[in-house]
């Protein structure tokens, strides 16, 4: 009876404790990854066809999805808001809320979710694809280094390609937020749009652009690493586009959070009100 | 047979010295591999399952490094090169692959051109293009094909244009990855056939065709290495595994062999 109590600790604590070395190894394998990517993007041969490309598909692909998006969500959170504030008679503040809200978090929160289960699945699937249908090898021993063809390019487009599309969703946001508070519940126009332009900062958008662009490093890296790791055929495939995918929306909230502590942090020294 | 296999002392174009792999520290998969493979030859590696041949392959592309050994290519010792300068010798080389590799989202004479794209930036487009197009005829594709994707095409036309690119880049060793598995035996004997030709056809090519397929091993190949239990059991011409006393070697000819006798 002790000693199946004792091999039954045993395997619990075995397992964690090779959860935790597969984490940390897996985590080093990720930064590895990325460094060496980020080291090959600048190297010859240049790969800006390569890179426009991929800003095609994650940027001009992902508009639509993010204009929806952006203006349901501006929608919501403007009628959430509206009520709350109605109780305390603070109908006025609707806007600049609404505007801080969505441009300083959810907009490079939302977008980075949105982009990341779209683009970053795909990119998963499609190098996963490839690994097993030996397209990588075949790259590999044709002389052409693969991180520097399929790797470098996605990161660098899925960073450049999040602000822009952070500030798509921004700017639909605030409109259907415009429009729920003008159009649907009545609100005064001009005290709208005068209390966001008071109340906004420029810096409260680039803290929405820096971070998004921080959220397109990391869902692309992952799902880049997941897909070019791929083993085990179709099965395979499946597997590491959901744990590209899972693991990098995580990771974004995850990060959201730090982010948010550190630029609070950056501006208390330097002297900006929140 | 080629020119390879008459002369006296050929030159080797890949020697394995010792080559010991193991993936997980305990068991070997290659214990203690001695091979040479001579320049110019078509060298055949056969082998029940799960011996050790694409572990071989692998291993002389530069995508496995030995846990022991010596793995040399064209006199350059493959595990030991920096990523970059490994990435630049394997210009020297063409893989088809078993599943032909071919890339998906490109056209088939796009995918020939993708290694010259890659390596010769000295070339024009229009030459690149013609270039392309005449692997792709090198190796009887009909041009009516050339703007097809890979799965508008049949199998036999996916290695076909494999092999194209394989031989894009002029390469010094050509290798062939199970290049007939998984095929009718008619398509068998076209893609041995186009072996065979593409080899005749480029004096100094090494080729190396990793497979299972004995009858074609013995058709094509000047030599024959046969591993068993991660060695070389026996290395030598087509004749010579059938003259060998090696028990094994006798069962696995005697069982493997369907359709071909040696000359």
């Amino acid at each position: 009876m002790m000693q199946q109590i004792a091999n039954q600790i045993d395997a619990v604590v075995g397992g964690g404790r090779d959860r935790i070395s597969n984490f940390i190894r897996e985590s080093g394998a990720v930064v590895v990854f990325l460094m060496d990517s980020i080291r090959l993007t600048f190297r010859r041969p240049n790969r800006y066809l390569e890179i426009v490309r991929h800003m095609e598909f994650v940027g001009n692909q992902s508009v639509l999805i993010i204009m929806l998006t952006g203006a349901f969500t501006g929608l919501a959170l403007a009628y959430q808001i509206y009520m709350g504030f109605k109780m305390v008679n603070a109908t006025n503040l609707v806007g600049p809320i609404v505007a801080l809200g969505i441009s300083r978090e959810l907009g490079p929160v939302l977008t980075g979710l949105i982009v990341s289960a779209r683009a970053g699945g795909a990119m998963a699937a499609r190098l996963g694809t490839m690994r097993v249908n030996e397209q990588i090898d075949a790259l590999d021993v044709m002389g052409v280094n693969t991180k520097q063809y399929l790797i470098a390019p996605r990161i660098l487009a899925s960073f450049i390609c999040m602000p822009l599309l952070c500030a798509v969703f921004d700017f639909v946001a605030i409109l259907g937020a415009w429009f729920l508070a003008v159009k649907l519940v009545d609100l005064d126009e001009a005290i709208f749009w005068d209390k966001i332009r008071s109340t906004i900062e420029i810096r409260h958008i680039n803290e929405g652009l820096f971070k998004s662009a921080i959220f397109g490093i990391v869902f692309a890296m992952i799902c880049c690493y997941r897909g070019f790791n791929t083993s085990g055929g179709a099965k395979g495939v499946g597997e590491a586009t959901n744990r590209g995918v899972v693991q990098s929306m995580v990771l974004i909230i995850v990060l959201d959070y730090f982010l948010t502590s550190f630029l609070r942090f950056v501006e208390a020294i330097m002297g900006y009100p929140v | 047979m080629t020119e390879a296999a008459s002369s006296a002392a050929p030159e080797i174009a890949i020697r394995l010295t010792d080559l010991r792999k193991t993936f997980d520290g305990k068991e070997f998969v290659v214990q203690g591999m001695d091979l040479a493979i001579p320049k110019g030859s078509l060298t055949a590696i056969i082998g029940f399952s799960g011996t050790g041949k694409s572990v071989i392959l692998k291993h002389i592309l530069g995508i496995y490094k030995p846990t022991s050994g010596k793995v040399e290519v064209l006199g350059r010792d493959v595990a030991s090169l920096r990523p970059d300068d490994l990435t630049d010798f394997r210009k020297n080389f063409g893989v088809l692959f078993q599943s032909a590799a071919l890339f998906d989202d490109m056209t088939v004479l796009e995918n020939v051109c993708f290694p010259l794209v890659e390596h010769r930036r000295d070339l024009k487009e229009k030459q690149i293009l013609e270039i392309a197009a005449e692997k792709l005829k090198q190796v009887g594709l009909d041009p009516k094909h050339f703007q097809k994707l890979p799965s508008q095409i049949s199998g036999g036309m996916q290695k076909r244009t494999g092999l194209a690119r394989a031989l894009a880049l002029d390469p010094e060793i050509l290798f062939y990855d199970e290049p007939t598995t998984g095929l009718d035996p008619i398509l068998t004997e076209m893609v041995d056939d186009l072996i065979l030709e593409t080899h005749h056809h480029r004096p100094g090519i090494t080729s190396v065709m990793v497979s299972h397929d004995l009858d074609a091993a013995f058709r094509i190949a000047d030599y024959v290495a046969m591993l068993h239990a991660g060695k070389v059991l026996l290395f030598g011409t087509p004749e010579e595994f059938f003259n060998t006393d090696i028990d094994l070697v006798q069962t696995f000819v005697a069982k493997g062999m369907k359709r071909t006798k040696p000359n």
